[in-house]
């Protein structure tokens, strides 16, 4: 725990990376986390019809450090990789990126923005 | 006033180290802790009484459904009810408006009906409610609440119609502790023929309440909120409504007489209490309620006035630029005691509410983060979340000091 507000979480927490929206999304995507209702939505713009790159990639909504920090890195990690790529990402690749352990119920806040990302590419 | 310290020593969990800390318990409107009284009288039915009840001649059966009747005459006291009768024993207080909801609304409701409910209310309170609503066709109505967390009388006076069939509010708001004037209300609501309905299960850990002088039809209350086991809840409802309800669940101990194709229901409480009941839990239920009563709903209210009233001043050392502490703390609700107690609702700019708490939790300290099961009530009032600190016996102000040093750290980690 001591490591969970790391000095890398905090930064993306308070200067979210990718936040806003787009003005043409191809796709998008909210959920509330039940745990606290708050929500995260994502919005993508896919280019090439074969392999469906991310070209660009906005979230918006409001949450804690762990959710917050996490669809940041998120935004960054995905950026300009292809959905079947994305489609394979897990809770373990998503630990990794943030580096922190979490106790079950914040594993929550840091899973809600793949769920979110995930559905807006099936969507 | 409470013997705080003597109190503390019959709550074995108070002795627990959290993250190496002493734990400073302060969810209490989630779930209170259980003195060593509930425990103990859980293992000793367990280990000496038990069996199950209403059937058996033997000596256990004898005894277990003499505990089990015994508990239902202590709460029927407890809320001044007028009989034992008037109590049916239930899950928690979510299962007593359910029962209300599917026993009496599905019976008595009808087409273009309406319930009024308020903004604050738990879900508890209103998803019932919306079902038969669905169901029969009813039309729900909300008594608005203003920036204080005071509910609007006048539009509640306006809303009344005879269309009014039942009125059923939170006594004290599991948010903003709000102490709703329920007396008031339920005269109202009985003014346009109506039923009135109280969601007590903050109130009646934590004020003495006879249901008589609340003008109060139905009660619904659970025992884990009031030192009892989880599991255990019960409605209390007036003797000539409950005997025009038809049963909410069918089974063992609550027919008289069984055929194929009919029956006929057994007599009062136990038409609503099918199958084989939680004994163990009520029983527990009944050590709780001696233990309150030994120390007096009058001092256990006094008590946690006292600690609101402080907890409220120190955090608004928080909430002013001009202090040295600085801004940036909020709090939802009324600011005074005056009808506000034991619970508390904040935020603090830039830490969302989950971050407060998990780093609040590294001190032991527990509180709770989130919507508290009441998401209109947070719509209405444009937060995503917040912190809930909550009190009851054990609790001290030396606990609040500690809170708010844990604040202070939450705010130093996050650089605010």
């Amino acid at each position: 725990m001591d490591d969970i507000y790391r000095e890398n979480i905090l930064d993306h927490y308070k200067n979210p990376r990718n936040f806003g929206k787009l003005k043409n999304p191809t796709a998008s995507f909210s959920l509330y986390n039940s745990a606290c209702g708050d929500k995260i939505e994502i919005q993508l713009k896919m280019k090439n019809e074969k392999l469906k790159i991310i070209e660009d990639i906005r979230f918006s909504g409001e949450g804690c450090a762990i959710s917050m920090a996490s669809a940041s890195m998120l935004t960054e990690k995905v950026m300009r990789k292809n959905i079947h790529e994305i489609k394979k990402l897990n809770t373990q690749d998503i630990l990794d990126m943030l580096g922190i352990t979490l106790t079950p119920t914040r594993l929550k806040c840091a899973l809600l923005p793949l769920e979110v990302l995930q559905k807006a590419i099936n969507s | 006033m409470l013997n705080v310290s003597k109190i503390r020593e019959d709550f074995p969990i108070l002795k627990r180290l959290i993250n190496g800390k002493p734990l400073v318990y302060l969810d209490n409107a989630a779930t209170t802790q259980k003195p060593q009284a509930v425990i103990d009288a859980l293992v000793d039915y367990y280990s000496n009484h038990n069996a199950n009840i209403h059937r058996g001649i033997h000596t256990l059966a004898e005894e277990a459904t003499a505990m089990y009747e015994k508990a239902r005459e202590r709460v029927a006291k407890f809320i001044g009810a007028k009989g034992a009768q008037e109590i049916i024993f239930v899950r928690n207080a979510t299962e007593a408006i359910n029962l209300v909801a599917y026993s009496w609304g599905r019976a008595f409701l009808k087409k273009g009906d309406e319930i009024i409910l308020s903004e604050s209310e738990h879900h508890s309170n209103l998803i019932p409610w919306q079902l038969v609503a669905k169901e029969k066709g009813v039309n729900l109505r909300f008594i608005p609440i203003n920036a204080e967390g005071y509910l609007d009388l006048k539009e509640y006076k306006r809303l009344l119609s005879t269309k009014t069939k039942l009125v059923s509010i939170v006594h004290i708001s599991n948010v903003l502790g709000t102490i709703n004037p329920v007396a008031k209300i339920g005269k109202m609501a009985h003014e346009v023929g109506a039923l009135f309905l109280i969601d007590g299960a903050q109130s009646v850990p934590r004020m003495p309440i006879k249901v008589e002088d609340l003008e109060c039809d139905f009660l619904a209350v659970s025992a884990h909120k009031m030192l009892g086991p989880t599991g255990i809840g019960f409605l209390y409802g007036k003797k000539h409504l409950l005997e025009e309800m038809p049963p909410f669940m069918g089974g063992g101990d609550m027919i008289r007489e069984v055929y194929l194709d009919h029956s006929l229901w057994n007599g009062l409480p136990y038409k609503f209490e099918a199958g084989t009941p939680n004994i163990a839990d009520t029983i527990g239920l009944g050590a709780a309620v001696d233990y309150l009563e030994k120390l007096g709903m009058e001092n256990i209210f006094k008590h946690e006035k006292m600690l609101t009233e402080y907890a409220l001043s120190r955090l608004s050392e928080l909430s002013y630029p001009s202090t040295p502490l600085g801004a940036g703390l909020r709090i939802y609700g009324p600011k005074t005691t005056e009808n506000k107690t034991g619970v508390i609702s904040f935020s603090i700019k830039g830490i969302h509410p989950h971050d407060v708490a998990q780093i609040l939790d590294k001190e032991g300290i527990a509180i709770r983060s989130g919507f508290h099961c009441a998401m209109p009530l947070h719509q209405k009032l444009k937060i995503p979340a917040t912190c809930r600190a909550s009190f009851y016996i054990y609790n001290t102000k030396d606990e609040i000091d500690k809170l708010m040093e844990g604040i202070l750290k939450a705010k130093k980690i996050f650089k605010i």
